[in-house]
């Protein structure tokens, strides 16, 4: 479990060590894997070379190549975190979106098929039915999200002269409360309520969807809800009285087996 | 122009559970049929990944493109209809084996009351009993005249169930062909309240088998493992019954079947008193083909039935005005509502474990099982529990007065991930004269045809029932002694965007009268007598219970009803 040091801004060099070093994540390291949105510690990271598993002074670094931002950009991104953080936040039970890499995986959902309504009717005329009908919108998905973000960066900006990384949990659950109520137009005609449902239900999947996604880091969403993730049988216990905890499994183990 | 190929006896438009049960016994009998599938071809190998629920539950794997043909939907004949752009409220199926790919596989009868619904409500309340509006009607055909057909579909598929026969439910000929699935704790917990309550619990006729099984066709089947991803998913172990496990290998072997993939139907070619065949488009090319035959089968879903229907001009389109004519009338859906939710503090069950049917009902609200005298309804609701699998992105309770997100929503979902379980009813949906499909004046699908429009809502018989079966199953819920029930007992207007349920019906409804249906008992349409319209769109009314059952039985009765054309020709009843 992570410790109580999240407040603390954290010492650079001693980080980029341990973030490459597979013992550091979830444990000394601070908030999401991104880096930590609470102390902003991602931000003030400059660019730098991974270092080289065989380069490296301890065997077991590892460099997770597979994994860096395909759509959105660096703010953005970070806002993300810090509005995930916010929904589904770090506590007694385990890690919050941050540390489980919600934002990873909401920033792939926007450049997968999804994230361009791939199967989703899209002739016009938009038109705005009534509230049983159901979605109208003519942008995709991916212009919602990150327009969202924006919005939620700027409404931040005007109330607190700050960015959205950079004001108290507090802030930004006003910010975020705001847009479920439908306060703020993320754009011309489109309330945030419309991107905060959305995201909302982003930010759940980026918790509990499988690993291979880019969230639910080391499965520690679903572990935190004893939910055993992929198992081929469950006929052996299925008549059991008692609970059963099983230690998860996710579709890489059933890959590589 | 498109291209004309050889003339065959039969063509399928669609190859779900009905194309494939039909062109498993017609082949069988020496039959030729091509089967036309728009979608692509698959089998038990592409599970292997399967327990993935954001790509099956959430993204919709299995289901068909909205980008190329949705429907558009309006509650009132005042509002302007406009299109479903993304899934909600039902999912429709698309590929090989249809919606029997990735249902749950809840395989009730309708009840013996259902196929007689007019006469035996006028029979025991008088005729004014049924509200101005109301259209239901008795379907031409008995119970018992199809119960032999509910007895093939369920060998067909080996379906589990009770040993011993529920009196309130239509007497069977012959048991279950697999026993029952487990009866978990859960299960029993429902089983133990509603008993003390004086009511009559079974086990849900379950297509998830309960053990290995080999039907009369020599196929066999392997046990379902109760890894809780049925619905919305296909069984990477063939032991969720689908077409492609079931009736397709049997057509395939006989020699006298052709599957034409990634074939979409467009039109079927007629001169108003029969068919000639049908026009399909090869997706893959956009090539048209044309695909002459002597019968044609109608055996796409609900919206695709009625839709070609009305494009292609056959049958007589549905006046909502003088309530005359026939395609597109009786449109029903499902009414769920009225749920009780315990959250037991103490207490944590096996939730993540389960199968699409593992669950039990009750009976006694269904129908007419009990009396509707002092009651503003008529029909009812199944009352059940269910254990499916809890997947975590879907399934996140917490009790009333929690906010839905931020610490206190976090720490209660996971306090009760495990600890909560829901008593809901399946309400029973009624036509009216005002609910119908036709063809949408603006929207249009990839290849320029009219959208299929509903103009759908929920009535005061529904809100009545949902109210009525709401307190049963809140008592039920109490029985079962949870710490906290939430309940509510008020239903909202019909809206598109919740998913509710994938038990779309009516259309083209069968009867005994011409002028008041579209095809006859054997699904034989009474205006073109080559054609047969097979599936739930035969149904003049929803029942309380899961579609797939009598879908199935009324496949096999159009079998016969094909058979019988194919020798005689003329009409078969």
């Amino acid at each position: 479990m992570a410790d109580k040091n999240t407040q603390h801004t954290p010492d650079h060099s001693r980080r980029r060590f341990l973030k490459y070093t597979g013992t550091a994540i979830g444990g000394v390291v601070v908030g999401g894997v991104i880096g930590s949105a609470v102390s902003g510690g991602f931000k003030k990271d400059t660019p730098q070379t991974s270092p080289t598993p065989s380069a490296s002074p301890n065997p077991q670094v590892t460099a997770d190549y597979n994994q860096a931002p395909m759509f959105l950009n660096q703010l953005q991104l970070q806002v993300a975190e810090a509005a995930a953080e916010r929904i589904f936040p770090k506590d007694d039970n385990g890690p919050g979106a941050a540390e489980l890499g919600v934002a990873f995986y909401i920033d792939h959902q926007l450049a997968s098929p999804w994230g361009v309504n791939a199967r989703t009717y899209r002739m016009g005329p938009f038109v705005k039915g009534e509230a049983t009908q159901g979605d109208y919108l003519s942008i995709e998905r991916h212009e919602l999200i990150t327009m969202g973000l924006n919005s939620l960066e700027e409404t931040a900006k005007t109330k607190h002269t700050k960015g959205f990384v950079d004001i108290t949990p507090e802030e930004r659950d006003a910010i975020l409360t705001s847009m479920e109520k439908g306060e703020i137009l993320v754009v011309n005609g489109i309330t945030g309520k419309t991107f905060f449902n959305s995201f909302r239900i982003l930010v759940m999947e980026g918790v509990y969807s499988d690993p291979l996604y880019g969230g639910n880091k080391n499965m520690a969403g679903w572990k935190m809800r004893k939910y055993p993730g992929n198992q081929m049988s469950y006929t052996n216990m299925i008549d059991k009285d008692q609970f059963v905890v099983m230690e998860p499994r996710s579709l890489h183990d059933h890959f590589v087996h | 122009m498109a291209t004309k190929m050889p003339k065959v006896p039969v063509v399928i438009v669609g190859m779900g559970w009905v194309g494939g049960i039909i062109a498993a016994e017609l082949t069988k009998q020496g039959v030729k049929v091509v089967g036309l599938e728009r979608g692509k071809p698959r089998n038990t190998a592409d599970y292997y990944m399967v327990h993935d629920e954001l790509r099956y539950a959430s993204r919709y794997d299995l289901m068909q493109d909205l980008s190329k043909e949705t429907v558009t939907f309006r509650n009132t004949e005042k509002m302007a209809a406009v299109p479903m752009r993304e899934y909600g409220s039902f999912l429709l199926g698309e590929g090989l084996g249809g919606a029997s790919v990735h249902w749950n596989g809840q395989t009730y009868r309708f009840l013996p009351y259902d196929f007689e619904i007019y006469s035996k409500t006028v029979e025991r309340y008088g005729k004014q009993k049924i509200p101005e509006g109301m259209t239901i009607q008795d379907w031409g055909i008995t119970y018992d005249t199809l119960e032999p057909y509910f007895d093939k579909f369920e060998k067909l598929a080996g379906i589990s169930g009770d040993a011993e026969q529920n009196p309130m439910v239509g007497k069977r000929s012959a048991p279950f062909p697999t026993k029952p699935m487990v009866k978990t704790p859960v299960l029993k917990l429902f089983e133990d309240a509603t008993k003390k309550l004086g009511y009559h619990p079974y086990m849900m006729p379950s297509a998830n088998l309960s053990e290995q099984y080999t039907n009369p066709d020599g196929i066999t089947r392997a046990a379902c493992q109760y890894c809780g991803y049925c619905e919305r998913f296909g069984c990477e172990y063939g032991a969720k019954a689908d077409v492609i496990v079931t009736a397709l290998p049997i057509a395939q072997k006989s020699g006298n079947f052709e599957l034409r993939s990634y074939s979409n139907v467009t039109q079927v070619l007629n001169d108003g008193k029969k068919a000639s065949g049908v026009v399909y488009v090869n997706t893959v090319t956009g090539e048209q083909f044309e695909q002459p035959a002597d019968v044609v089968i109608m055996a796409s879903y609900v919206f695709n039935n009625i839709k070609l229907l009305l494009t292609s001009k056959l049958g007589k389109p549905y006046d909502p005005a003088t309530g005359k004519g026939v395609i597109g009338k009786n449109y029903c859906y499902q009414t769920n509502g009225g749920s009780a939710t315990g959250f037991f503090d103490e207490k944590q069950f096996n939730l993540y474990a389960g199968a699409g049917s593992l669950g039990m009902e009750i009976p006694d609200f269904n129908g007419d099982n009990f009396d509707h005298t002092n009651l503003n309804f008529i029909h009812g609701a199944g009352i059940r529990i269910s254990q499916t699998g809890q997947r975590p992105i879907a399934t996140n309770s917490v009790p009333k007065g929690t906010a839905a997100w931020g610490g206190d929503f976090k720490q209660k979902s996971l306090k009760y991930a495990n600890s909560v379980l829901s008593v809901s009813p399946q309400g029973s949906s009624l036509p009216w004269k005002h609910h119908y499909v036709d063809l949408d004046p603006t929207y249009k699908d990839a290849y320029g045809l009219p959208l299929p429009r509903i103009t759908f809502d929920f009535e005061e018989q529904d809100r009545q029932m949902i109210k009525f079966v709401a307190g049963k199953a809140a008592e039920i819920m109490k029985e079962m002694n949870p710490t906290t029930i939430g309940s509510s007992d008020q239903l909202a207007p019909y809206n598109i965007v919740p998913y509710q349920s994938t038990h779309n019906t009516g259309g083209v409804i069968m009867g005994a009268d011409p002028s008041t249906s579209a095809v006859n008992s054997y699904l034989q349409m009474w205006d073109a007598e080559n054609v047969f319209v097979v599936g739930a769109s035969a149904f003049a009314h929803n029942s309380g219970y899961n579609p797939t059952g009598t879908v199935g039985a009324l496949a096999y009765r159009a079998v016969e009803g094909i058979a019988k054309y194919l020798k005689q020709g003329g009409s078969v009843v």
